[in-house]
This record gives structure tokens, C-alpha cells and sequence, in this order.
């Protein structure tokens, strides 16, 4: 076991490299000339000259991401020139490490851009992920006991409907409708704890957490009414059955285990998915997390913060797919690693 | 007689014909895919979608036609329609709806809102479809070569699979469309509508095929050990013969499911990229950017608000729908 994590967790760490490679190189070494989009509008010839430099732009692109990769270990400085450091320490933007890069868009290091977005995009997530975890799955496993019934129809069907509308689409509705026009909850605004407390936060995170919620919830009613039913059907179940058992035992404990085992998993992967930004619902909401600051670059050519934030998403992505992995043989006794 | 037509005879249960000699009419020989037409048409919900779904594709082909003949009216503009007052509302209430605009004039500029949608799902349905198309290919291709080949050649496609599904999708799409619809630009394609639909149906095909991969990678696993390919193989039968005339045969149904759908996962992607402001773009419709043209008069025009939004949702029900059928109809699982 202790073998299998190992080997994972090395596994994912060079995927990560590569990842980080494949990324930089897509957004480096593509034709255009990455120095130009440094300035904005206010791009002069000797601005750019000067960005190229302070950048490590002028290099050839692979050394570009050595120093990249030095950066996240040691950190880094822009420009890094020793002369100038003496001569004028107040040029020089110091990123320590974890330096993802610095964005002269932003004149901020992505990592102070993308530590500052974070607590938004993971409070959202979580909220999200606790609605969706809870409606979801009771959701589905109301469905499975009453198969074929109304109250499985109302809520396959209803879960249907939800899952074909675009997330964008519930999200204005509810923004438009819900907070502006009919004033149900307040109009969203993130606060955090540290600010307006708890309770601030949790109405901050209602509908934002709502909508990305109800989409997932949809996808879970269905996704654990098939796994329900399915263990439902297996002959350890008659079997339990046979011996007598009582209804409530045989479902909670035998059919249970087996159908929210493969839930865990899928869980796992959506939660980590969603910890790097929900691109969406945070730009419908307009809120400062993750996926609006990688909307945000992508739209302004801001090179390396989308750089910062793709392998952000990625790390989070991998370690899911590790952490499930290992949590999948805690929980399931049959699932055995060597 | 050729190696695919014994396959295919195999199939069809040749063996239970000559067992149920007593009644051969009760037990007629009947091949996967006849059985999965009986049980589709069992599958009352199943046929009404597949119904909706073809009227749709019908619709999307024609639209095109009609507009040229002028039966569809999408880009003129009918300023006598809107009040400039209320900042281009359709004058008479209920979104300007009358029986030349059945649904209603677009808020701005007075365009028929049911010419647009129509021709909207022409688009809309293009992206998708291409993009599916491009999808399947790959991962038809990348889970042949890896799981019948093994070895080095599917260790190196399995990381490429795992590396590419831990890509934030949604935002490797909206961070690549600057740069690359440029390259597309440079490549030849008119600039502007056609050089961002080609990008949305490439990205979206790269982003999206090793799910595909990964199925194809393990039915070939299993088909791959089967009787038949031995047989194929002991007879001399090259690798590309096995791969099209072997084993593709058996990947149909998997194929047909999850291109099935595939088709509603695209149209809702391109609808979120046209939010994004990635994507095929105004006066040409998309069944994307007029729902993210119509969310700005979600308050004022509902009517407005609600078509695109419900044509969006009906295309993704239906197709969804009706891969979920097709699935259980194909399943050979499934009751008989």
C-alpha cells in the first residue's frame, strides 16, 4: 500500500512536469511574440524591448523554462540582473518561491494573484460540493427505492430538465430573478470570514454554490439511483434477504456501501476539478476567484497568470485523481494495491 | 465466403436456429441489431426523442434553403418593430410576437427571432456534429492503436490520455482561442465566423477525445483475445485489416452511444464559450450567442430570454435522451 502511494504520488509529480512543459510551450512558443501582449494599449516599441528583457522573453523558450521551473523551487527576480539590484533594488520585482511567473499586466507575482483568488474559488467549491453531495445523493437514492413510482419520476425527470439547460443560463436566472427582481436573497457578494463572519460569507455563497450545486446534484440523482439500483440486484442482497434481515439494514448497510463506493470516486474528481475555479458561475456572479482571473487573462493575453492558473488546475486535478485512488481502497475491502 | 460475413452469421445465432428446430418461427434467428431495433421500439420515450431529434436535423439542413428562397429572414434588421425609447424593446408587448414573428423580434434590432433560432440550430448543430465527428475519430483511432498493440505504444497513449484529461477543459479553450485563431487565420481560413468555428470544433475534438479512447481502449482489450481476431491473425491477416474489418464491427454500438452523446455535451459547450466570448459571433446565429444575447433582456423580454434558452435545452433533453436509449437498446445485457 505504502508501495502503491509512493509510486503514485512520483508518477503524478512527472506528469506535472510535463504538463508544465506542454503548457508553456503551448503558450510560448506558439508564433506570436509573447513580449507584445505585456503592455496592454500602452505597448511602445522600447516598452516591449524592455518587458522582453525583464521577462526572460529574449531567451531561447526552453531556457525560458528552466528558469520557469527555478522559479517555482527557488523563486526568481524581474529582470534578474545583480547590477541593477544595487544600483536600483526599487525595479526589481522579487517573486519568491512557488514563483509561477509575473504578470506585467497585473504588476503582481501570479503566485500573490492566484493565493489571493483561491479562498474564493474553495469556499465556493465546497459549499457547492456540500449541497450537491447532500441533495444528490438522497436525491438518488429516493429515486432507486421507489423505481418506477412518481417520486423516482419527478426526480429523474426533473433532473433531466435541469442537466440540458447551460450552467450560465441558471445562474443569470437565478442572479436576475431571484436576487435582483423578486429580492429572495440578497445580492451575492463574497465576504469573507475575516470580514463579515460566517454568516456573511454563507449568504455571500448561496446562490453562486446554488448553481453550480444544481447542475451536479442533477448528474448525482442519476449517478447513484444507477448505483443503488444496481447493487440492489446483486445476490448478496437476496441473500440478506433470505437470511431474514430487516429492510433497514439490508439497505442501509449492505446495498449502501457498495453504491456510494463508486460515488466517492466520482466526487473525488469533480471536487478536485472544481477547486481550480468554476469559470462560469464566477464570471456570472462576478466573482474574484480563479476562474474569473483565468477569464480575465485569457481574454487580456495575460501569458503567464493562464500559465499559473492551468497548472494550479492541473496539481489539483492530479492529486484528486491520487487522493481517490488511495481512499478507494480505505473504503472499498475488495480493492487491494501492491 | 468472406472472414466478416462467418462473423456476422455467428452473431445472428445461427446456433440457436438449429437447436429450436420445434418451432422455428417463435425462435428465429435474430442478428444484435434487430434485436436492439425491437427493443428501441418498445422504448416509447426513446422513439419520440429519436423523432425530435431527426425533425431537428431535418430542420437544420433545411434552414439553410429557406433562407436563401427567403422563407427565413435572419439579418434584416426592423427598426418599425422596436421602440427606441425603451431602449429597443419590440413595440407591441410579449416580445413583439405576430404572425409574420411567430416567436417575436430580437430587442435592438428588430431581427425575426424564430429565423434566427432555426438557423441558430444549423449552426449550433455543425459545431457540434464536426466536432463529434473529430472526437470519435481520434479516440476511435488512439484506443484501436493502444489497446491492440499494447505494450509501449499503450503505456505512451495512456499517459497521453491521462495528461490531456488533466487539462482544465473550459479554460484551455478560452485561453488557446487568442492565439490559435490566429494560426488558423494564417492557415488560410477567412478570418473572423469561420476561423472561430473551425477553432471551437478543433479544440474541442483535441480536448475530447480520449474519454472515447479509453472506451475504445477497453473493449479492444477484451475483443482483442477473442476467436475471431486469433483466427484473423493465424490466417495472416494485417494489423489494419484486423482493426477495420475485425474488430471495428464490434465498436459500433459503444460508438453510436457515446456519439449520441457527445452531440448535447458540444452544444452546450459551444453555448458556454459563447458566453465566454469564444465561439462563432453575431449577425451569424448560434444557438450560443443568442442565448447570451437574449440573458441582457432577461428581465425586460422574457419571451426573448426563455426561446433560446429552451431550444438549447429540448436539442440537449432529446439528444441526451435518446443515447440513454440507444445504450440500454444496444446493451446485450439487457433482457432479450
Amino acid at each position: 500500500m505504502f508501495a502503491y502511494v509512493v509510486r503514485r504520488i512520483f508518477v503524478g509529480v512527472i506528469m506535472l512536469f510535463v504538463m508544465s512543459l506542454v503548457t508553456y510551450l503551448l503558450f510560448f512558443a506558439a508564433p506570436s511574440d509573447p513580449a507584445r501582449y505585456t503592455c496592454g494599449k500602452n505597448c511602445s516599441p522600447e516598452l516591449i524591448e524592455q518587458n522582453r528583457k525583464a521577462l526572460g522573453y529574449d531567451k531561447p523558450v526552453l531556457v525560458q523554462y528552466g528558469e520557469f521551473v527555478k522559479g517555482v523551487f527557488v523563486g526568481r527576480e524581474f529582470p534578474d540582473d545583480p547590477e541593477l539590484k544595487k544600483s536600483a533594488p526599487e525595479t526589481i520585482a522579487s517573486c519568491p518561491a512557488p514563483c509561477l511567473g509575473y504578470s506585467p499586466l497585473q504588476s503582481a507575482t501570479v503566485t500573490s494573484l492566484i493565493a489571493e483568488a483561491a479562498p474564493i474559488s474553495i469556499s465556493l467549491a465546497f459549499m457547492a460540493f456540500l449541497m450537491w453531495m447532500v441533495f444528490g445523493i438522497s436525491g438518488g437514492i429516493i429515486a432507486a427505492l421507489y423505481k418506477g413510482r412518481f417520486a423516482d419520476r419527478a426526480l429523474v425527470g426533473s433532473a433531466l430538465v435541469v442537466y440540458s439547460f447551460p450552467t450560465f443560463f441558471i445562474g443569470l436566472s437565478l442572479y436576475i430573478f431571484v436576487a435582483i427582481k423578486w429580492q429572495l436573497t440578497p445580492i451575492p457578494v463574497y465576504t469573507p470570514i475575516s470580514e463579515g463572519g460566517v454568516g456573511a460569507w454563507l449568504s455571500g455563497l448561496f446562490l453562486p454554490s446554488l448553481t453550480l450545486a444544481l447542475i451536479y446534484i442533477a448528474g448525482y440523482i442519476r449517478l447513484t439511483r444507477a448505483f443503488v439500483l444496481e447493487s440492489m440486484g446483486e445476490d448478496y442482497i437476496r441473500t440478506a434477504r433470505a437470511k431474514g434481515l430487516p429492510q433497514r439494514q439490508i439497505m442501509g448497510k449492505h446495498t449502501m456501501r457498495a453504491a456510494l463506493t463508486p460515488i466517492a470516486t466520482v466526487a473525488g474528481l469533480d471536487l478536485g476539478a472544481l477547486l481550480a475555479g468554476a469559470i462560469i458561475t464566477e464570471t456570472v456572479f462576478n466573482y474574484n476567484g480563479l476562474g474569473k482571473l483565468a477569464v480575465q487573462a485569457a481574454t487580456t493575453y495575460d501569458l503567464p497568470t493562464t500559465v499559473g492558473i492551468v497548472l494550479v488546475a492541473a496539481a489539483f486535478i492530479i492529486t484528486a485523481n491520487i487522493i481517490v485512488d488511495v481512499l478507494y481502497a480505505v473504503i472499498d475491502p475488495r480493492v487491494k494495491y501492491s | 465466403m468472406s472472414e466478416t460475413q462467418r462473423d456476422m452469421e455467428f452473431g445472428s445465432g445461427v446456433a440457436v436456429e438449429t437447436l429450436g428446430s420445434t418451432d422455428e418461427k417463435a425462435i428465429a434467428g435474430r442478428t444484435p441489431w434487430q434485436l436492439a431495433r425491437a427493443r428501441l421500439r418498445r422504448d416509447k420515450i426513446t422513439m419520440v426523442v429519436t423523432g425530435i431529434v431527426i425533425a431537428s436535423i431535418v430542420i437544420a439542413i433545411l434552414a439553410p434553403v429557406l433562407t436563401a428562397l427567403g422563407v427565413l429572414d435572419p439579418e434584416t434588421f426592423h427598426p418599425e418593430l422596436i421602440d427606441p425609447n425603451t431602449g429597443g424593446l419590440p413595440i407591441d408587448g410579449g416580445g413583439g410576437i405576430s404572425w409574420q414573428h411567430p416567436l417575436g423580434v430580437e430587442p435592438g434590432t428588430g431581427r425575426d427571432v424564430l429565423s434566427r433560432i432555426v438557423l441558430g440550430v444549423t449552426f449550433s448543430m455543425t459545431v457540434a456534429l464536426s466536432a463529434t465527428i473529430i472526437t470519435v475519430v481520434l479516440g476511435t483511432v488512439a484506443g484501436l492503436v493502444a489497446g491492440f498493440l499494447g505494450g509501449r505504444t499503450d503505456f505512451a497513449i495512456s499517459r497521453v490520455i491521462d495528461m490531456v484529461l488533466s487539462f482544465p477543459q473550459t479554460l484551455m479553450l478560452l485561453a488557446l482561442s487568442g492565439m490559435f485563431i490566429d494560426i488558423i487565420t494564417n492557415a488560410g481560413v477567412p478570418a473572423g465566423n469561420p476561423s472561430n468555428g473551425v477553432y471551437i470544433v478543433l479544440v474541442l475534438g483535441l480536448f475530447g477525445w480520449p474519454t472515447i479512447a479509453r472506451i475504445i481502449r477497453g473493449q479492444v482489450l477484451s475483443l482483442r483475445e477473442r476467436e475471431f481476431v486469433e483466427a484473423a491473425k493465424s490466417l495472416g491477416a494485417s494489423n489494419g485489416r484486423i482493426f477495420f474489418k475485425e474488430l471495428l464491427p464490434n465498436l459500433w454500438a459503444p460508438l453510436l452511444v457515446y456519439g449520441t452523446l457527445l452531440m448535447p455535451a458540444y452544444i452546450s459547450a459551444e453555448a458556454a464559450l459563447s458566453y465566454l466570448g469564444v465561439g462563432i459571433k453575431p449577425p451569424t446565429p448560434t444557438l450560443g450567442n443568442l442565448l447570451t444575447y437574449s440573458v441582457n433582456y432577461a428581465a425586460s423580454d422574457v419571451t426573448f430570454f426563455l426561446f433560446p434558452a429552451i431550444t438549447i435545452a429540448t436539442l440537449v433533453l432529446c439528444f441526451n435522451l435518446m443515447g440513454d436509449g440507444l445504450r440500454d437498446a444496444l446493451d446485450p445485457k439487457a433482457d432479450r
